[in-house]
């Protein structure tokens, strides 16, 4: 132990997650947490199973199943499901454009990423679920950087920019009224280089696609996309094999692959301390359509 | 690495946006792709050059009307320390939004515009930072090459803010003359100002002395929840009983004798277990950790866990700065609110307003018959349940409040304890 008492900043965003994650537990009636196996999500699952250890997670996690999956990510999901005895409900949004909520977009850029929102908030419904947790960091772009820790929702699951509720000090208001619900982000304060610093230090477990791996891809609006059963070439879009991975992992038809030789945490926390690029920038074609895109999404109820 | 939290506070146009800009900047926080997008942004609105203030704006409202609406966290780091910034706009809303921004913050920011000199407003900055207790107060001096960087107007400044500062707490106050536009002094000495015996303001932000503001005194552990396995076959953990909280002063050791409140029980911390389930030697404030105890004594959320010789005020009245957040409603005396103190809830009587303090001259208008939005004043309240409070100058945590509307469920009031009633 220091003398001086002193935490590392690591140390310090790990016990601000820790306080959040625990208020939620003790206040709300049926909280859930969104495990997408991307590693924003796997963090945030380390993190909530150490604060109640050595008692088991209190609560099921969630995947809103675009359909448009990694089969490594589900691998992933599955298994960790399976070593921490969790309960994974699956909210599917193949589901959701079967049953006609939800119209399937068209085209060679169709991307089942907006359509999330509607399986996501049905399900919240269902379940009765009063709490999500979200691993939503406000580094990762410019709406978010304003969105509170405990983020109010309406009974339409819609986030009103405007009208937030102050949030002061560590004490956290999740009052509602039924059918109402909170967005619980308990990463809000994390960077990307804090997730990865934190991944390496604490040997969060990750799907393989995040580390350097040979992969059949072709390049479109300056980004490496995965040769898929999901996506159609354009004219004049040629597939080549290259050392790739993964900064952030969504619906497979739209994330992109950055060129990279990092095969360990340690690695990517030495590149990402030097890239130049936003990982949102780099390789999510569903955030370049507008500078406003995630602001309207979130509006909406994504996540 | 150690993280700095601090809030930027400054008048419209005084330069805010640009000093965090190019603090983001300097700091190589910025990404291509974000610059990309802040240099279109600038070209189609027809600026000269590329306006770094662009990088912390937004939604979509404040795009349209160009105008920052509500508090936005910025993040950088440099190889000494991870700093998170709490950006709060300076317009009309701005002591509901200071507040909400700078209630964590280690250190305050204040922008002041060297040709206007200590406005009203940079006044009513200070005095925020100081009832937030804010421990370091670092002004800066802006658009200093708009006088001509003269050393005179710096210190005449200087000397200005000083003055009113003596009537506040303030326990630590600098100075830096800054142009953000250009970047002097910001992350490197500048030329322009050879007088200047100080450092640039990213080296004073990166070396200033934080972790001795927290109180490592008076032990507090609010619990949050009991942790109990309940296990089936493991026996250990069959009877395991941990009291999970995040230490909120002072330092916790096994061996301590201990008081829970509000039973009076006493006992002895038989282990602490830190978050990846491994004991630990000691305990303070942040860490979120899981105490046990070696007597099996009744204990729930919103119990209190501290030294039996040093305990925090118990009692149902107390006295306290009240800031009021909504413009749906007044604080008056006899309103009736829900009350969040720690990780125990109540409800709360306002008894009186003592005074509302005028925050630009320190006026105590005894007279005053409500608080509304962005007034702050002197209350005394009635609680249904004891709290276990410190005065708020002496721990943040145990000292702070919040003001709950128990039908729009909304936040509308924060709260810093003064003291129990019956103390003058
Ligand atoms: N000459 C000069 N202009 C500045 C300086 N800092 C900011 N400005 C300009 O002052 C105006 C207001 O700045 P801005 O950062 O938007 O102010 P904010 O309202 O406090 O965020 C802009 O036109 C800036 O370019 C400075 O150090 N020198």
């Amino acid at each position: 132990m220091p003398v001086a008492y002193e935490l590392s900043h690591l140390q310090t965003l790990e016990a601000e997650a820790i306080h959040i994650i625990r208020e939620v537990a003790a206040e709300f009636e049926r909280p859930v947490l969104l495990f997408s196996g991307g590693k924003d999500s796997a963090v945030m699952l380390h993190v909530a199973v150490k604060a109640f250890a050595p008692a088991k997670l209190p609560f099921p996690v969630m995947h809103v199943d675009t359909g448009h999956n990694f089969p490594e990510v589900i691998e992933y999901r599955d298994r960790r499901v399976a070593e921490l005895g969790l309960r994974l409900v699956v909210a599917s949004v193949q589901d959701a454009i079967d049953a006609g909520k939800v119209v399937e977009e068209t085209g060679p850029r169709a991307s089942r990423n907006r359509l999330q929102t509607v399986p996501l908030l049905d399900a919240i419904e269902q379940h009765r679920f009063d709490a999500v947790f979200g691993g939503g960091r406000r580094d990762e772009e410019k709406a978010r950087a304003k969105e509170r820790v405990f983020s109010f929702r309406d009974e339409f699951g819609q986030w009103d920019p405007k009208n937030q509720r102050p949030e002061l000090w560590n004490l956290y208001n999740g009052r509602h009224r039924q059918g109402e619900h909170i967005r619980v982000f308990p990463l809000s304060n994390w960077t990307e280089l804090d997730i990865w610093q934190y991944i390496a230090a604490e040997q969060v477990p990750l799907p393989s696609i995040y580390f350097a791996h040979r992969r059949r891809v072709f390049e479109r609006d300056g980004m490496w996309l995965a040769e898929s059963e999901h996506v159609t070439l354009l004219p004049g879009e040629e597939v080549v094999e290259k050392m790739v991975r993964y900064r952030t992992v969504g619906d497979a038809t739209i994330t992109g692959a950055v060129e990279s030789t990092a095969s360990t945490p340690e690695e990517i926390v030495a590149e990402t301390a030097v890239t130049r690029l936003t990982e949102r920038g780099a390789t999510r074609g569903d955030d370049r359509i507008s500078e406003a895109g995630m602001e309207d999404r979130k509006r909406e109820g994504y996540f | 690495m150690e993280l700095l939290r601090f809030a930027t506070a400054g008048s419209v146009d005084d330069g805010k946006s640009t000093l965090i800009g190019r603090l983001l900047y300097d700091s190589k926080a910025i990404f291509e792709d974000q610059l990309e997008a802040v240099e279109r942004t600038s070209r189609d609105r027809g600026d000269e050059y590329t306006n770094l203030a662009l990088l912390t704006d937004g939604l979509r409202a404040e795009r349209e009307q160009g105008i920052t609406i509500d508090v936005a966290y910025r993040y950088f780091s440099t190889p000494k320390r991870k700093f998170v910034i709490a950006d709060t706009p300076g317009h009309i809303q701005y002591t509901r939004n200071m507040v909400t921004g700078a209630s964590t913050a280690d250190l305050a920011l204040i922008l002041v515009d060297a040709r206007k000199g200590v406005l009203e407003q940079s006044r009513r900055h200070a005095f925020l930072a100081s009832l937030l207790g804010i421990p370091h107060l670092v002004v800066c001096v802006n658009k200093m090459d708009l006088v001509d960087w003269s050393r005179e107007r710096f210190e005449e400044i200087k000397a200005e803010f000083r003055a009113f500062a003596m009537k506040l707490e303030v326990r630590d106050l600098s100075f830096v003359p800054i142009s953000a536009l250009h970047g002097d002094n910001v992350v490197t000495r500048s030329a322009n100002s050879p007088w200047y015996e100080g450092a640039p303001l990213l080296h004073h932000l990166e070396e200033v002395h934080i972790a001795s503001d927290r109180n490592l005194i008076d032990a507090r552990l609010p619990v949050q929840l009991v942790i109990r396995p309940q296990h089936q076959t493991d026996h250990e953990l069959h009877d395991y009983r941990g009291y999970a909280g995040t230490v909120a002063g002072g330092v916790l050791k096994p061996g301590d004798q201990v008081v829970v409140l509000p039973s009076g029980f006493t006992s002895t911390i038989a282990a602490i277990d830190g978050p990846d389930g491994k004991p630990v030697e000691e305990a303070f404030s942040p860490m979120a950790v899981t105490v046990r105890l070696t007597d099996d004594i009744d204990v729930s959320r919103g119990d209190m866990i501290c030294r039996d010789r040093n305990r925090p005020h118990v009692g149902q009245d107390l006295e306290a700065m009240v800031c009021w957040l909504t413009a749906d409603s007044a604080l008056r005396p006899g309103a009736k609110l829900a009350i969040k103190h720690t990780t125990r809830w109540g409800r709360a009587l306002v008894k009186d307003l003592q005074y509302r303090l005028d925050v630009n001259t320190l006026h105590r208008d005894e007279a005053a018959p409500a608080l509304e939005l962005n007034e702050i004043g002197r209350v005394r309240l009635r609680t249904t349940v004891p709290l276990f409070f410190d005065e708020y100058r002496r721990n943040r945590t145990t000292g702070s409040f919040i003001l709950v509307d128990e039908t729009t469920n909304n936040t509308v009031g924060a709260g810093m304890i003064l003291g129990p009633t019956d103390v003058p």
